[in-house]
């Protein structure tokens, strides 16, 4: 391996991180907040390069009507779960989160097809309807069962996920597509050219991390989530609705994944199934962290893009072998760490 | 033989004159249902009996498939003689995933699992052994003088014997004290461990039954079809796997039969009509499927198996008492000898250098404030925490570093603060499973029915025990069925089938009746007369008035007093703590 080599598969490690690492921060945070492992994430990931794809050939992406759809059936769920309560929750959230909502970006979303409007607007509308599908995604499929075991919420996520692939299936079609660069600009530093995705990438996961950081650390909305997290009672009872905090922590895993569809589009052919790779490689670097460890998610998830780089280019077709196959030293390693636990989780 | 009876028998004889009524097509799809039906029962023993899930059924079962097709391609083994190796294929990785997994919480288990069938797949369609994407092709089928057993048809009597074999075996595996003690595994592994079980291994042995079942599930693929890709493991198809057992029903070894059923059937279904329809791009099924888990999911958890459960009258037998052996010879002196111990939580000093003994046929009463200390102390001599400094001995022996399953087999039995049964169990197998390290027999011996007459012992020494504590009429009751006041009894009851010397009650009388109470504390005096040692944390003073012969009270993790009822009373520190008179 000369030296151009060894930078070029560093750079491609640290792009390709850049992504896990954003993948990982955002199920841990979703899974501390809700207690799911949001499997669909990958989903949500491809469904925005694919939307942008139809909205630059002049098309409506079926994610606008995938949207429409499961909001109006998260707000009969709510007229239903209103009916049966009496009155106890409000018609604001259900009226403007399931309904006006929706309308909103399928109106923003026709309006943006024709081939006059600027990049960036359809941009934002590829954008709008895989990020506002988060919150209502979590109405529908999880605030049913919020309370039930880890295991369950599990199989929920899994099963989502199973629906969600199909739907991308029938939006997308099976052939590939491969999103042009957002600027196009190259240069090198000393030998080695440096893509410009490279630092898009690594400028928007830094952004990024950066701005997770200060809504939890610095916003009160971010400290409620942060205290939904360590005690959901506890929250409840200083006046935070959970379901809502669970929709937040959702929309902002949606911007997460979006985002990261956007930024890996250019570098890489996408299929209607290739989220859930994505994604999974994400939790991988989860795991390193326990599902609950930041640094060591995200130090977890740059490792791996690593190893993976340096895999692809010694032994290609064993790549995701000797990926997934780098989960069991990690988990030898969790389970060191983690005492044995006496208390278990069940199924029903 | 009731009508179910008649109908079961039925079912049994068309499955097994099936051949001689169906064509091919409908055979082949029986053979496919019967297969998935295989690995789904193991996910109905991970999923609904100890509360694991796994994604990578998958994936054990090209294990299988692809030893059984190397071996007889490359080795020229006999196909017959592949099973073994088949087997071994499967059961060998569940081990090591399942060792490096089943320390950890669920989660980690399905993500693992998750991993490697991902794994799986890729490396089959990787490696040139296995063919790669391309495959295995021309695997000989199996054979016998006589036989021709290379079609869907020949495969059917093969496929319907080895899921006869496998539902028989786990049905054996359920109804035996290695299932009684897995079934509690859902309930809290304190459970277990304290009859002395080793929760780990236990889950790891169900983990590695479920993986062999995929094995044998891949073996007979393998010479249905006498052809392997890697797509037929895919993880896809380790979800799919899952969703059978969900659908069918994780709570009965059926609903894995049922669930493969309704999956296969309705997955054929969509394939074949709806897709007609809606065009090949559009995978209906992934979409339906999802759907009807999430709806599952929150609607009815149980799957479709509860809806037939009602007509299955469970088979309950009434057992005459009869004592357990080697009964432990009453013994004198300290039984108990707590010196010095001390719990840092961090910061915070739960016990602090406390010390006190329990003498042999008395009953002592810990008490305390709420937040003294009491139940740190509980969790220190039954090994659930390890104590920061000082000694604990019991009959003599150092336990202060010993596991909680070591200490439980040395002769110290224990109740819990909240009561933990398995309510879905009767009142004789939940005291049966008290005695579970004494009516261990081997695991083959178990699978094979092999262990009639240490089953029938176990379930007479449950009964005596019951008979001890005045249950043995609600034997055959489900414990959920029981008054909180009779479970606690129950509790003391699984408590005695573990033949203890020393036995820890938690708060024994918490939330029962006057009546309940009197009764309870006739049942510990009487326990007292036969010799036995009791230790309890109790805050009912009138309760402990009737049955302690000692007091010894604690406060901020120290010991504040100890001494008879009377003189606990009289106690000026003891009043302070607990009135707050000056």
């Amino acid at each position: 391996m000369n030296f151009l080599i060894f930078g070029f598969l560093i750079q491609n490690a640290l792009t390709t991180g850049a992504i896990y690492v954003l993948i990982s921060l955002t199920l841990v945070s979703v899974a501390t907040v809700t207690r799911i492992i949001y499997v669909p994430i990958g989903e949500i990931m491809v469904f925005a390069p694919f939307g942008l794809s139809m909205l630059m050939s002049g098309q409506v992406p079926g994610t606008v009507w995938l949207l429409m759809l499961l909001g109006g059936i998260a707000f009969l769920q709510d007229v239903w779960q209103m009916v049966r309560a009496r009155g106890r929750h409000g018609w604001r959230k259900p009226v403007l989160l399931y309904l006006v909502m929706p309308a909103l970006v399928a109106g923003f979303s026709l309006a943006s097809t024709g081939p006059g409007v600027p990049f960036v607007i359809k941009l934002v509308a590829a954008c709008l309807a895989p990020v506002a599908l988060n919150p209502v995604l979590f109405r529908v499929a999880f605030q049913p069962i919020a309370s039930a075991t880890r295991l369950v919420l599990l199989i929920a996520a899994i099963a989502l996920h199973f629906a969600l692939a199909g739907a991308g299936l029938y939006m997308f079609g099976p052939d590939g597509l491969r999103t042009p660069g957002l600027t196009g600009v190259a240069f090198r530093i000393g030998l080695i050219p440096i893509n410009d995705q490279f630092l898009l990438i690594l400028g928007a996961c830094l952004a990024l991390i950066a701005g997770m950081f200060g809504f939890f650390e610095y916003t009160l909305y971010g400290k409620a989530l942060r205290a939904t997290a360590i005690h959901r009672r506890g929250a409840r009872l200083v006046g935070i609705d959970p379901d809502s905090a669970s929709q937040a922590i959702f929309t902002i895993a949606g911007v997460v994944a979006v985002i990261s569809g956007l930024l890996i589009g250019p570098l890489t052919t996408l299929f209607y199934d290739s989220g859930f790779l994505l994604g999974l490689k994400g939790f991988a670097g989860a795991i390193l962290g326990g599902l609950a460890d930041y640094p060591m998610a995200a130090l977890g998830a740059l490792a791996l893009a690593g190893l993976e780089s340096f895999s692809a280019f010694y032994a290609s077709e064993y790549k995701d072998v000797i990926v997934f196959a780098a989960l069991i030293p990690i988990l030898l390693y969790r389970s060191w760490r983690q005492p044995a636990q006496l208390e278990e989780e069940h199924f029903e | 033989m009731n009508r179910w009876r008649v109908a079961a028998w039925l079912a049994l004889a068309a499955a097994v004159l099936a051949p001689a009524y169906l064509g091919d097509y409908p055979l082949s799809v029986l053979d496919n249902i019967m297969t998935s039906a295989i690995i789904a029962i193991g996910l109905v023993l991970l999923t609904g009996i100890i509360g694991m899930v796994s994604l990578g059924q998958a994936a054990f079962a090209g294990l299988g498939a692809y030893a059984a097709a190397y071996a007889a391609l490359n080795w020229g083994v006999n196909p017959w003689l592949t099973l073994p190796i088949a087997l071994l294929a499967a059961a060998l990785p569940a081990a090591v995933i399942g060792g490096l997994t089943l320390r950890m919480s669920g989660q980690f288990l399905v993500l693992a699992t998750l991993a490697w069938g991902i794994s799986f797949f890729y490396l089959a369609g990787a490696l040139p052994m296995f063919g790669g994407q391309n495959g295995l092709s021309g695997i000989p089928p199996l054979s016998g003088p006589g036989l021709a057993l290379g079609t869907d048809r020949g495969m059917y009597p093969v496929t319907l014997a080895g899921l006869g074999l496998v539902v028989w075996i786990s049905l054996n595996l359920l109804n035996s004290n290695f299932g009684r003690i897995i079934r509690t595994i859902r309930y809290g592994a304190a459970i277990g461990e304290s009859a002395g079980a080793n929760i780990f291994l236990l889950r790891l042995t169900v983990f590695t039954i479920a993986a062999t079942f995929a094995g044998f599930a891949g073996w007979l693929y393998t010479f249905t079809l006498q052809f392997l890709d890697p797509n037929a493991f895919s993880l896809d198809n380790g979800i799919q796997y899952l969703f059978m057992a969900v659908i069918g029903g994780v709570s009965n070894i059926w609903g894995g039969v049922i669930g493969a059923a309704a999956y296969s059937l309705a997955d054929r279904f969509l394939s074949g009509y709806l897709q007609q329809f809606f065009g090949q791009s559009f995978n209906v099924n992934s979409i339906f499927f999802g759907v009807i888990m999430l709806v599952l999911m929150q609607t009815a958890r149980g799957g479709i198996w509860p809806f037939f459960s009602g007509f299955v009258a469970p088979r309950r037998r009434n057992f005459a008492p009869l004592a357990p052996p080697d009964r432990p010879p009453p013994a004198s002196g300290a039984v108990l000898r707590v010196a010095h111990a001390v719990k840092k939580f961090q910061g915070l000093v739960a016990v602090n250098d406390l010390s006190f003994e329990v003498e042999a046929g008395e009953i002592l009463a810990l008490i305390g404030p709420n937040g003294a200390g009491k139940s740190t102390i509980f969790n220190l001599i039954t090994g659930l925490l390890k104590s920061t400094s000082g000694n604990i001995q019991f009959l003599g022996q150092d336990i202060t570093a010993r596991r909680s399953r070591d200490i439980a087999r040395l002769g110290l039995g224990r109740t819990f603060q909240h009561v933990r049964l398995v309510p879905t169990m009767t009142v004789l197998e939940n005291v049966a499973v008290g005695g579970y390290v004494r009516n261990r027999t081997p695991l083959w011996k178990t699978l094979l029915r092999l262990n009639r007459a240490v089953e029938r012992r176990a379930l007479a020494e449950a009964a005596y025990q019951l008979e001890r504590v005045g249950l043995l009429a609600r034997q055959a009751e489900l414990a959920s069925n029981l008054s909180l006041g009779e479970q606690r009894i129950l509790e003391i009851a699984r408590a005695l089938n573990g033949n203890p010397v020393l036995l820890l009650l938690d708060e024994p009388a918490a939330g029962l009746r006057y009546n309940e109470k009197q009764q309870l504390a006739e049942l510990l005096m009487a326990l007292r007369q036969e010799g036995m040692t009791i230790l309890l944390v109790e805050h009912d003073m009138a309760f402990i008035r009737q049955v302690a012969g000692r007091v010894v009270v604690v406060q901020y993790g120290e010991k504040l007093a100890q001494g008879s009822i009377a003189e606990i009373q009289r106690n000026q520190a003891v009043r302070e703590a607990y009135l707050g008179v000056d």
